[in-house]
């Protein structure tokens, strides 16, 4: 039997004990209520504390079990396992019955240990950003080592077959040494990026004034929904619509125009990732807009100027610093879309200014070196995780950024 | 006099300016709307006709060596445009039924899939002679469409005319199940602490941003974070529920912090003090008056957060959750896929066939998620306390 297993017997085990002791301390306390001997709390706090008393410390010992086992730190036998948890429920609910009398104060002491609950589920939040650093940092060092930090990010050849050969162990003296330069994958993603927000931030900031400033409430009550209908399109859906209908229509058009273009050009996958920005741009300006307090908007429309005239010259220099936070973080998001460039980009990385070539994104780079059949030591899957390393120290910083201009700006009007 | 024609000129000048700010603001949401239009058209015009599918009446015998060479067992008019999927069949359906054997039966058997797009009308590649060979016994009458009820009880298969989303449906509900358990629990007890309890110091701050920052972090970081931690270290079996749920649930944990966290704060202080004041603690104040009256609230942020997690692929992907699956999961550490991997994968396929099968789960994905935001708008507008 697996220790996994054995985990989920002794919670098992655990309930029914800890609900027959909840209801022998309600009762013992409930009988001093009868008798009018005044209680500190209600009956059943003080079952709740000899619950508490009786499961924590089993159930710990158990995880802690658990996780020495998975990590291979060390395996605890089974029979020993189980054992100390039958005897630490049975101490603990002797314990608690006798620490329970009229004047216990139950209560405070139940709540003490709801609050501690409380701060470890906070404390999940912290652990993931932790998780999600260490992970990446550490296979991101181990190829930074292989690489070197200088070549990757000044580089501009990404050649990984080689490394892959070799990984399949059919490298030879033949093969090139593999290369890893970056260049031309950021210049694809900051291309595909600049796009998007060619199309989202007009769109988003005029759609948002619309809303804001003319727009009747009930108008507003019916557009907002269908603007965030955008948002909630998964993205694999906007990338199978920016490679089987809008790449080929880019394509015809480019030939009109008697352009060469290529059916994995960045512009169909910019395009539509700009649409998809659309809704988090107008949402967030939308909100700045209306943050704005409405004494500067009266003051200034009392002057006789028109709503135009107030929104360019009183309203967007007040919201500004919303304005670009919300800029921020939609560039945060186009930097890190995935699936449209993985189903509309190209996988060649391509240093090029024409926006009508294929060329490929940081994220494709990740998922194609880790969805191939490489080991998992192999130089390319590693590469994903020093590109991965790059992503989050850009999105770190633009989020974070935006965050504080953010706050300030609230700070200032509230 | 001048002057006054000068202002009016230039009067006119700043009207003329206020109408047309006014319409790019107008154009500019009239773009958003109809590329709405343009792209739920698009999917729906290329996704309909996967509701249908061809059958044709073909004479099945059933006898030993029909069993050893299943293709003999149709009759020779069809037997190149009936799908290979029911031939596979037919040694376990006389296993099941003995009675079969030595009978010749006529039936109507799914067809494959270029015959399958030809009598829709899509590109195929089909022969010419073939062609004409369709187009008389469509004339006789044994070649009809029915709704294709195995798109939806069939998985994945490499045989796009029996290939359906019925696996990738059972793997999608455990993730989201899983989803589900995890976060909303974590979720709800962390937005209770901050809200509540946590004194406004740095620690409490720095706990602020990293939400808000870990709610702005591309999802696919998730994905590198699920594959480094959850199948490299704690060994959770790769391409399972286990290794997807537990990813997406740290992605949707701050969504349901957020949301929670708002609809903590709009439960006015007098409903605490009121609490406080009659002598309830600080728990029983929480548990018996703040979270009955913001419930809906923390309801709209999950279901929100929940449509996320259904949508999303880029993390799965790099946890393994994009293996061929056949057969739906029967436990939460099976190899398993989701709806929108399934999507992913017959969108890399080469057949033509696919792309309507893709086009359909898209629309099958849709109509779920715009049933949930609904639900999450409705209950939102429904529960707009203005206290």
């Amino acid at each position: 039997m697996s220790l996994g297993n054995l985990i989920f017997i002794i919670f098992g085990g655990i309930v029914p004990l800890a609900y027959i002791a909840y209801i022998i301390a309600s009762k013992k306390a409930s009988v001093w209520e009868n008798q009018n001997t005044p209680i500190h709390s209600r009956p059943y706090m003080y079952g709740w504390f000899v619950v508490v008393v009786m499961a924590i410390p089993s159930m710990m010992v158990a995880v802690v079990a658990g996780f020495l086992h998975v990590t291979g730190v060390y395996s605890v036998s089974p029979f020993v396992l189980v054992a100390a948890c039958v005897v630490l429920v049975a101490l603990g609910f002797a314990f608690g019955l006798k620490k329970i009398s009229p004047d216990f104060r139950a209560r405070n002491k139940v709540e003490n240990v709801i609050k501690w609950f409380l701060i470890t589920a906070s404390l999940v939040s912290i652990l993931t950003t932790v998780g999600i650093v260490l992970s990446i940092l550490f296979e991101a060092l181990r190829f930074f080592d292989a690489v070197g930090f200088w070549n990757f990010i000044t580089g501009t050849k990404w050649n990984p077959d080689t490394a892959f050969l070799s990984g399949a162990g059919r490298g030879g003296e033949q093969a090139a040494d593999p290369e890893f330069g970056a260049v031309p994958i950021f210049a694809g993603t900051f291309m595909i990026t600049f796009i998007a927000m060619c199309v989202a931030v007009p769109i988003g900031l005029f759609s948002a004034v619309y809303l804001a400033e003319y727009a009747t409430p009930k108008f507003r009550k019916i557009i907002k929904p269908l603007l965030e209908v955008l948002a909630g399109i998964p993205t694999v859906v906007y990338g199978f619509f920016a490679a089987i209908t809008v790449s080929p229509l880019v394509v015809k058009v480019a030939t009109f125009l008697r352009l060469e273009a290529d059916y994995t050009n960045a512009l169909s996958p910019g395009i539509v990732m700009g649409i998809m920005i659309i809704p988090l741009m107008s949402s967030l300006s939308d909100d700045v807009i209306n943050a704005v307090p409405s004494s500067l908007r009266e003051g200034s429309l009392a002057l006789g100027t028109t709503v135009a005239e107030t929104t360019k010259k009183v309203i967007l220099p007040a919201a500004l610093p919303g304005i670009v936070s919300a800029f921020l973080l939609s560039v945060s998001r186009a930097i890190g879309e995935t699936m449209i460039v993985v189903m509309a980009a190209g996988l060649r990385p391509n240093l090029t200014a024409n926006p009508l070539e294929g060329m490929t994104t940081v994220t494709v780079r990740i998922v194609d070196a880790l969805t191939g059949d490489q080991s998992f030591d192999s130089l390319e899957t590693l590469s994903a995780f020093g590109l991965g390393f790059v992503l989050l120290i850009l999105t770190l910083f633009l989020n974070v950024i935006s965050i504080i201009i953010v706050r300030k700006f609230r700070e200032k009007y509230e | 006099m001048s002057s006054l024609i000068e202002s009016s000129q230039a009067n006119k000048r700043r009207y003329r300016a206020e109408k047309r700010f006014k319409f790019y603001g107008l154009v500019a949401l009239l773009i958003s709307l109809g590329f709405l239009f343009f792209f739920f058209a698009d999917i729906i015009r290329n996704g309909y006709t996967a509701f249908r599918q061809t059958e044709i009446k073909a004479e099945v015998t059933y006898t030993k060596e029909t069993i050893e060479i299943p293709p003999l067992a149709v009759n020779e008019e069809v037997r190149d445009f009936v799908s290979r999927g029911f031939m596979r069949m037919i040694p376990s359906q006389v296993e099941n039924n003995p009675d079969l054997l030595g009978k010749t039966i006529s039936q109507w058997i799914v067809a494959n899939d270029d015959v399958d797009q030809y009598v829709k009308g899509q590109p195929n590649s089909l022969s010419s002679s073939d062609m004409k060979k369709i187009d008389t016994l469509k004339n006789e009458g044994k070649i009809k469409l029915v709704f294709n009820k195995y798109f939806f009880i069939n998985g994945d298969s490499k045989l796009p005319e029996i290939s359906g989303i019925f696996s990738a449906a059972v793997g999608t509900l455990y993730v989201i199940i899983l989803t589900i358990l995890f976060s909303v629990p974590i979720g709800v007890m962390s937005a209770i602490y901050l809200e509540e309890y946590a004194p406004d110091n740095m620690f409490t701050r720095t706990i602020e941003v990293n939400i808000n920052n870990l709610a702005a972090i591309p999802s696919i970081l998730f994905g590198l974070l699920g594959l480094a931690v959850f199948i490299n270290f704690f060994g959770v079996p790769r391409s399972s529920a286990l290794a997807g749920g537990l990813t997406l649930s740290l992605m949707t944990l701050p969504v349901i912090i957020i949301s929670t966290r708002a609809s903590l704060q709009a439960v006015p202080d007098s409903i605490r003090h009121a609490a406080l004041a009659v002598g309830a603690s600080k728990w029983q104040m929480i548990w018996h008056h703040i979270l009955p009256v913001s419930i809906p609230g923390i309801l709209t942020g999950t279901i929100l957060g929940v449509a996320r997690a259904m949508g999303e692929t880029a993390p799965l992907l790099l946890v393994g959750m994009m293996a061929y699956i056949p057969e739906a999961p029967d436990s939460f550490t099976d190899a398993a896929t989701v709806l929108p991997a399934q999507i992913y994968a017959w969108a890399s396929s080469s057949q033509r066939a696919y792309v309507e099968r893709t086009s359909a789960a898209i629309i099958v994905l849709l109509a779920i998620l715009l049933t949930l935001n609904a639900a999450a708008i409705w209950l939102r507008n429904r529960n707009e306390k203005k206290w």
